[in-house]
C-alpha cells in the first residue's frame, strides 16, 4: 500500500536530512523541507480527516495557509495538543505527532459518516428548524448538539509554551515575499526607506520561486533564476528586516498590524525548551505594500471534495517544490491557461498525466502547444459532471459542455485517475486590504474582486491586485512603486520579459451536471460541508443579503473562513437572484486572516502577569503574619488573619470583638488619598460634594458623599482641611482613580475658572488606623509629644505631629465607629510605624483585622460601603442619608436629579436593616426579599446587600435594599432560599451605639 | 487602533487615551431651574453620529489633559484636534 512518490530531486528538501513523524500512530518518513501534507503526499497518504457535517472522507486540498479540509489534531498530551492545525502549513520535525479529526473511532471508519447517507434530511438550517420544539426539549438536545459541535480537540491544562509581544516601527512593510513583494521591498530598502518584509512561509520567493517554464523569462533568464539572484540580494541590504514564517492576522486602521512570527513550530521538541514559541507583532507602519498573491479557485460540480482531488495550483507546487507527486493517473481540469503550466511542469518530472478538461472550447496558446506536444489528451469545452471512489478519487466522468455552458450535452465519458487537480482561475488575496477599511471593486471581464480606493497610505501590488500574469506584474509594478514611494526610478524601469498566457477564461460558477440538483453534491464549503444546493435553498426560503445566507448556510464560517469556495457562494448568489455581483458586495473580511492560539493573543499576560497588583508598604508584615488577602481594584488588601488553623468565620468573630473590647488595627494604606489645594478648594469641594463645606475649620475633618449628576452615590470619604486653601481627600478603596478623573473632568472641562489643583498622593502615604476603647493609651506610647484629650484633639479633627522626627498627619476618625486614629505618614515609614503601634499594643492584646473585619465592624454601625450596598441606582435620600444633603447649596453635582419625578418616588428601593427571627441564622448577600411568597409570581422587593453574624451583639445583622423601606420599619418580610424560608424584620440600620458614645469612650 | 496628536503631548497611541463621549455639551448654569424635561436632555441625550462627530477625550495615560477631536466615526479619521475652550476650526 504504502508507495514512495518523492519523484525528483528538489532543492527545497533537504533528501540527506530524514525526519520520522506520525500520522494516526502510524511511522512515516519524510525529509527537512516538507511540510506534513506533502511528507504525507510522498507516502501516498491522502485521506487525511473527516468533514464537518456528514463526515465525508477528506484529503489535501491545497498547498496553503488556505486549506480546508487537511486540518490535524497536534500532539496527544493534553497541555500541548493543539487542533485544527493546517497539514499544509506545518513543516515536520522529529517527533510529530498528528492525528485526523472529527472522526470515530478512526478515520478509516468513521460512524458519523452515517450523516453522508442521511444528509437528504440534514439540509442547511436543519438546526435551526428541527430543534425548536418542544421548547423543553432544548437542554436535551443541547447535550448532542454540542458533542457533535467543533473540529478537533482543545487542551485541558494550561499551556506550557512562552509567547511574547513586541512592537515594529517601520517606514514602509511588505506583506508578502512573492516576487512582487520582493521587488517593492528592495525598492523601498534601497531608497533609505526602513523596511519589513513578512511571509507566512518559511521561504522566501513565493510561486515563482519554483517556476522551472521556459516559457516565462526575465531578462533573459528563467523567472526562479532572475528572482533567486533578487532575493539573495535583498538579504543583504542593512534596513531590510526579513521575517519569514510570519503572518499578518490583522490590517486595522492608521496602519497598525498585527502578525504573528511563528519560531519554533518547526523544531525538534527537544529544541524548543524555554524559547519563545509565537511572536505577535505589533506593527505600525507609515507605508504599508500589500502583496499577498491570488488563491487559486476550485470548480464547483458533483462530488468535488474526494480524496485526491486538489487545486491544480497545489499539484504544481507539491511537485516542483516538494519533489512529490500527488498521484499516478492525474487528470486536470481547468478553465484557464494555469492548469497547463502545471502539466507541462509534471511532464518535465516524469509525473503521468492522463487528461486535460478544459471547459473553454477555442484555445490556443504556447502552453497548450506544448501541453499537446507532450501528448496529453484535451477535451475541450467538457466539464467532469461526477467523480467516484469513496477514501480517495478512481474515476471522472465527464460531459460535453452546451455553447451557453448551461447543461451538458452528448454521452458521457469515464476516466480513470487517482488524482484530480482543478483550477478555477484566481481570486486576489483581498483579505488584509478590506480588513484596513478598502473598498473593492469588481471586474467583469474576469470575474474578480479587486482593490478600489484605500483607507489609509498603503498600496496593494501584483496578484492581489488583480495582476494575475509576469508581464503585468512586472509592467505595472515599478509604476506603482514610484508613484507610491514618491521616487524616480526603479531597477526594473526597463526589464525584458518573456510570458505567455492566454488570459481567456470561462466562468461558471456552478457546473451543469446531467443529474438534477437534489442528488448531487456541489461542495462550495469543504470545512462546513455547504452545497452549492444548500445557497439555492437558502435563496429559494427568502434569504438576500450574502451575510445572512453566509450564517443560514455556514459557507466560509469554518477555520478557514471560506478562502477557497466564498467566491463561487457570491456567484450563485448573484447568477440565481439574477443580481450583480459587483452590488452584492463580499462578506466582510475579519482578522485573524489565518488562526491565532490564544496564547500567542495573551503573551506574557498570563498568571500573576495578568493585571498588576499592588501592595501596601505594609504588605510584606502582612504575609510573614499569614493573613489571608483579597483583591480590592488592583490592590491586595489583608482579608483576615487566621491563627493556629482557624477559619475564616473564627478569625474574623475574633478579630471583631478584640477592635471592641480593646484594641485592633488596620491596614488603611489602600484609601485613595486626593491633595487639593488653591484658593478656590472650599467652593470646589462644595460643588462636588452634596453636604457644605465652607464654614469646616482648619484641623477638622468631614464625612462627604459625592454623586454622579444622574443623583446617585459615586463616591464618599473623609476629607481634612489641612490649612486656609489646601485639604486632603479620601476616597474608597477601588474608587480612587475614577473619582480623581471625575474632579479633573470638572476642574478642567465645566469650570477652568476655579483656582484649584489636584495630585493624588495615595501611594505617598502609609495609613495606620488603631481603634478600640484603648486605642488612646496605644497612641500615647507611640507620639508622646501629641496631647489626645478631647478637648485639645477632638473627634474628626487633625494635628501634625512627629514620630521619631519623622512628620506626620493624626486623624481622630472612625469607620467602625469606636475611638480611633489615622496615623498617615510618608510611605517607607508605614511598616516601622505599624509594628510600633503593634508593640504598644501589646499589653491590650491590639489586634490586627483585615477588611472583612472591617466590614462588619462598619456595619454594626449601618455604614454604608459604596458599591456594596450602593449599586450607581441608590440616591443618598434612598440610605437614610437626608442630613448629609445640604438644602442651603444652591448647586451641586446631581442635587437636580435628586428631585427629578422617578428619584422622589416613595417606593424606590430603600436602605434598611435586617434582623432574622433566628439570631443565628445569618443571610446571603444577594438574598432577594419578598413579602408574599404564595402570590405568584412572587413580586421581589429588594435583596441583603452586607449581612454578618455580630459577635459584639451576640446576632445576625444585614443591610438590604427594599422597595419603600423606610416605613417598613417592623414589618416582618420573607427570605425564600433553595431549601427554607427565612423570617426576617425590617430594623434600623444601625445597630450598635446609636447615640455614638463609643467614638469618646 | 488610532493615533491621536494630543494637543500638549504629540502623537500618541490610542491606549494612552480615553474616551468621553459628545463634545460641547455645557452643564447648565442654574439646574435648579429646569424643568425634568429640560434636565433630562442634558443629562441623558447624546447623539450617535455615522460621521463627522465632535467628541471630548483624555490623555489619561499622559498629560491627564481634556481636550476636543473631531473624529469621522465611519473610518476612525481625525480631523481635528482641539483644547477645552477653543474653537473647531471646522464645522
Amino acid at each position: 500500500m504504502t508507495k514512495n512518490l518523492r519523484v525528483k530531486t528538489s532543492k527545497f528538501i533537504d533528501e540527506t536530512y530524514k525526519i520520522s513523524f506520525k500520522f494516526n500512530n502510524k511511522t512515516f518518513y519524510g525529509y527537512k523541507g516538507d511540510t506534513l501534507a506533502s511528507a504525507l503526499l510522498a507516502n501516498n497518504v491522502h485521506l487525511i480527516g473527516r468533514s464537518f457535517k456528514y463526515h465525508r472522507p477528506r484529503g489535501i486540498m491545497t498547498a496553503g495557509s488556505e486549506e480546508p479540509n487537511a486540518i490535524v489534531q497536534l500532539h496527544s498530551d493534553t497541555s500541548r495538543t493543539e487542533p485544527n492545525v493546517r497539514a499544509t502549513e506545518i513543516e515536520i520535525y522529529e517527533g510529530l505527532d498528528a492525528s485526523s479529526q472529527n472522526c470515530w473511532p478512526s478515520v478509516n471508519f468513521d460512524i458519523g459518516a452515517i450523516n453522508n447517507f442521511l444528509s437528504p434530511i440534514l439540509p442547511a438550517g436543519f438546526y435551526y428548524k428541527t430543534f425548536m420544539w418542544p421548547a423543553n426539549f432544548w437542554e436535551k438536545y443541547e447535550y448532542f448538539i454540542r458533542k457533535s459541535a467543533g473540529l478537533g480537540k482543545s487542551p485541558t491544562e494550561p499551556d506550557p509554551d512562552i509567547y511574547e509581544h513586541r512592537y515594529i516601527h517601520c517606514d514602509v512593510l511588505v506583506i508578502g515575499a512573492g516576487i512582487s513583494g520582493i521587488l517593492a521591498a528592495k525598492t523601498s530598502a534601497k531608497n533609505g526607506l526602513k523596511t519589513l518584509l513578512v511571509d507566512e512561509k518559511s521561504y522566501l520567493g513565493g510561486s515563482t520561486i519554483y517556476q522551472d517554464s521556459e516559457h516565462f523569462k526575465i531578462n533573459n533568464q528563467i523567472s526562479s533564476s532572475w528572482l533567486e539572484k533578487e532575493i539573495n540580494e535583498i538579504k543583504k541590504i542593512e534596513n531590510l528586516e526579513i521575517k519569514t514564517r510570519t503572518s499578518v492576522a490583522a490590517f486595522h486602521g492608521y496602519n497598525f498590524l498585527l502578525a504573528r512570527e511563528n519560531l519554533t513550530d518547526h523544531l525538534p521538541l527537544e529544541q524548543r525548551n524555554n524559547k519563545i514559541r509565537h511572536k505577535l507583532l505589533k506593527i505600525r507602519a507609515k507605508k504599508v505594500i500589500t502583496a499577498t498573491g491570488a488563491l487559486e479557485r476550485p470548480l464547483i460540480f458533483d462530488n468535488n471534495d474526494r480524496p485526491g482531488i486538489l487545486l491544480s495550483s497545489a499539484i504544481g507546487k507539491y511537485a516542483s517544490l516538494f519533489g512529490v507527486a500527488c498521484g499516478e493517473k492525474n487528470i486536470l481540469f481547468t478553465n484557464n491557461d494555469t492548469a497547463y503550466e502545471t502539466a507541462n511542469s509534471l511532464f518535465k518530472k516524469g509525473i503521468n498525466i492522463e487528461a486535460i478538461i478544459d471547459n473553454r472550447e477555442e484555445i490556443d496558446s504556447k502552453l497548450i502547444k506544448e501541453a499537446e506536444k507532450h501528448n496529453i489528451k484535451i477535451y475541450k469545452g467538457y466539464t467532469v459532471v461526477n467523480t467516484s471512489g469513496y477514501k480517495r478519487i478512481n474515476k471522472v466522468s465527464i460531459m460535453q459542455l452546451s455553447k451557453d455552458g448551461q447543461k451538458v450535452i452528448g454521452s458521457k465519458i469515464s476516466i480513470p485517475c487517482d488524482c484530480l487537480g482543478i483550477s478555477g482561475g484566481w481570486t486576489p488575496a483581498v483579505h488584509l486590504f478590506t480588513q484596513s477599511g478598502g473598498k473593492l471593486k469588481f471586474r467583469d471581464e474576469d470575474q474578480v474582486f479587486i482593490p478600489d480606493t484605500y483607507s489609509s497610505d498603503q498600496i496593494s501590488i501584483g496578484s492581489c491586485n488583480g495582476d494575475f500574469t509576469l508581464d503585468e506584474i512586472l509592467f505595472n509594478l515599478p509604476k506603482i512603486l514610484k508613484k507610491f514611494l514618491k521616487i524616480n526610478k526603479t531597477d526594473y524601469d526597463n526589464l525584458e520579459i518573456q510570458s505567455s498566457f492566454n488570459k481567456s477564461k470561462r466562468n461558471i460558477w456552478f457546473l451543469p451536471s446531467d443529474k438534477v440538483i437534489g442528488k448531487t453534491k456541489p461542495f462550495v464549503d469543504y470545512q462546513n460541508d455547504a452545497t452549492a444546493k444548500d445557497i439555492k435553498l437558502a435563496l429559494r426560503e427568502g434569504f438576500r443579503s450574502i451575510e445572512h445566507v453566509k450564517r443560514y448556510t455556514t459557507t466560509g464560517m469554518g477555520t478557514d473562513q471560506g478562502k477557497l469556495g466564498n467566491m463561487h457562494a457570491l456567484g450563485i448568489i448573484s447568477e440565481t437572484s439574477k443580481s450583480k455581483m459587483g452590488e452584492l458586495g463580499t462578506t466582510t473580511f475579519r482578522p485573524p486572516y489565518t488562526p491565532l492560539t490564544f496564547g500567542t493573543i495573551v503573551g506574557r499576560n498570563v498568571g500573576e502577569y495578568f493585571d498588576i497588583f499592588r501592595k501596601t508598604p505594609i504588605h510584606e508584615w502582612h504575609v510573614q503574619n499569614k493573613a489571608e488577602f483579597e483583591n480590592v481594584g488592583q490592590w491586595k488588601r489583608a482579608w483576615f488573619y487566621p491563627k493556629n488553623g482557624e477559619s475564616m468565620h473564627d478569625a474574623v468573630q475574633r478579630e471583631s470583638k478584640a477592635a471592641r473590647d480593646s484594641a485592633g488595627i488596620l491596614d488603611a494604606s489602600t484609601l485613595g488619598k486626593i491633595d487639593i489645594q488653591g484658593t478656590d478648594a472650599s467652593e470646589f469641594l462644595n460643588r462636588i460634594y452634596t453636604n457644605a463645606w465652607s464654614k469646616l475649620a482648619i484641623g477638622k475633618c468631614r464625612y462627604g458623599l459625592m454623586l454622579n449628576e444622574d443623583g446617585m452615590v459615586y463616591d464618599d470619604g473623609v476629607t481634612t482641611r489641612l490649612s486656609e486653601n489646601h485639604y486632603i481627600m479620601t476616597t474608597t478603596t477601588g474608587g480612587a482613580a475614577t473619582v480623581l478623573g471625575k474632579l479633573e473632568d470638572y476642574l478642567q472641562t465645566e469650570w477652568p475658572e476655579l483656582d484649584v489643583y489636584l495630585t493624588s498622593v495615595t501611594d505617598h502615604y502609609a495609613t495606620v488606623s488603631v481603634c478600640g476603647p484603648n486605642s488612646k493609651k496605644i497612641i500615647s506610647q507611640v507620639i508622646p509629644d501629641l496631647d489626645l484629650s478631647d478637648e485639645n484633639f477632638s473627634h474628626m479633627s487633625y494635628k501634625n505631629a512627629k514620630i521619631e522626627g519623622i512628620k506626620c498627619r493624626v486623624m481622630r476618625i472612625s469607620f467602625t465607629g469606636e475611638h480611633s486614629y489615622e496615623i498617615n505618614i510618608q510611605a517607607n515609614y508605614g511598616e516601622s510605624v505599624w509594628k510600633k503601634c503593634i508593640k504598644a499594643g501589646k499589653e491590650f492584646n491590639i489586634t490586627p483585622y483585615g477588611t472583612e473585619t472591617m466590614h462588619l465592624l462598619r456595619a454594626e454601625k449601618g455604614f454604608i460601603i459604596v458599591g456594596q450596598d450602593t449599586d450607581a441606582t441608590v440616591t443618598p435620600i434612598d440610605l437614610q442619608m437626608d442630613w448629609i444633603v445640604s438644602k442651603k447649596k444652591y448647586d451641586f453635582i446631581g442635587k437636580r436629579s435628586l428631585y427629578r419625578s422617578d428619584t422622589i418616588r416613595e417606593d424606590r428601593k430603600q436602605l434598611v436593616g435586617l434582623l432574622t427571627e433566628d439570631p443565628e441564622e445569618v443571610l446571603e448577600e444577594g438574598a432577594q426579599i419578598v413579602a408574599d411568597i404564595n402570590k405568584s409570581p412572587i413580586e421581589m422587593l429588594g435583596h441583603v446587600t452586607s449581612s454578618y453574624y455580630s459577635p459584639n451583639l451576640k446576632k445576625s445583622i444585614a443591610l438590604g435594599v427594599i422597595k419603600g423601606g423606610k416605613k417598613m420599619i417592623g414589618q416582618r418580610l420573607i427570605i425564600p432560599m433553595e431549601n427554607k424560608k427565612i423570617n426576617v424584620t425590617v430594623a434600623d440600620p444601625v445597630f450598635l451605639d446609636k447615640d455614638n458614645k463609643r467614638l469618646n469612650a | 487602533m488610532f493615533i491621536i496628536n494630543c494637543p500638549y503631548c504629540g502623537e500618541r497611541e490610542q491606549t494612552e487615551f480615553k474616551a468621553g463621549g459628545e463634545a460641547h455639551i455645557v452643564r447648565p448654569k442654574q439646574p435648579t431651574e429646569l424643568s425634568d424635561d429640560e434636565w433630562a436632555e442634558y443629562l441623558f441625550m447624546r447623539k450617535n453620529i455615522k460621521g463627522i462627530q465632535f467628541e471630548r477625550w483624555i490623555h489619561i495615560h499622559g498629560c491627564r489633559k481634556w481636550f476636543n477631536v473631531v473624529r469621522d466615526t465611519s473610518n476612525d479619521e481625525i480631523k481635528a484636534v482641539y483644547k477645552m475652550g477653543e474653537k473647531p476650526l471646522i464645522k
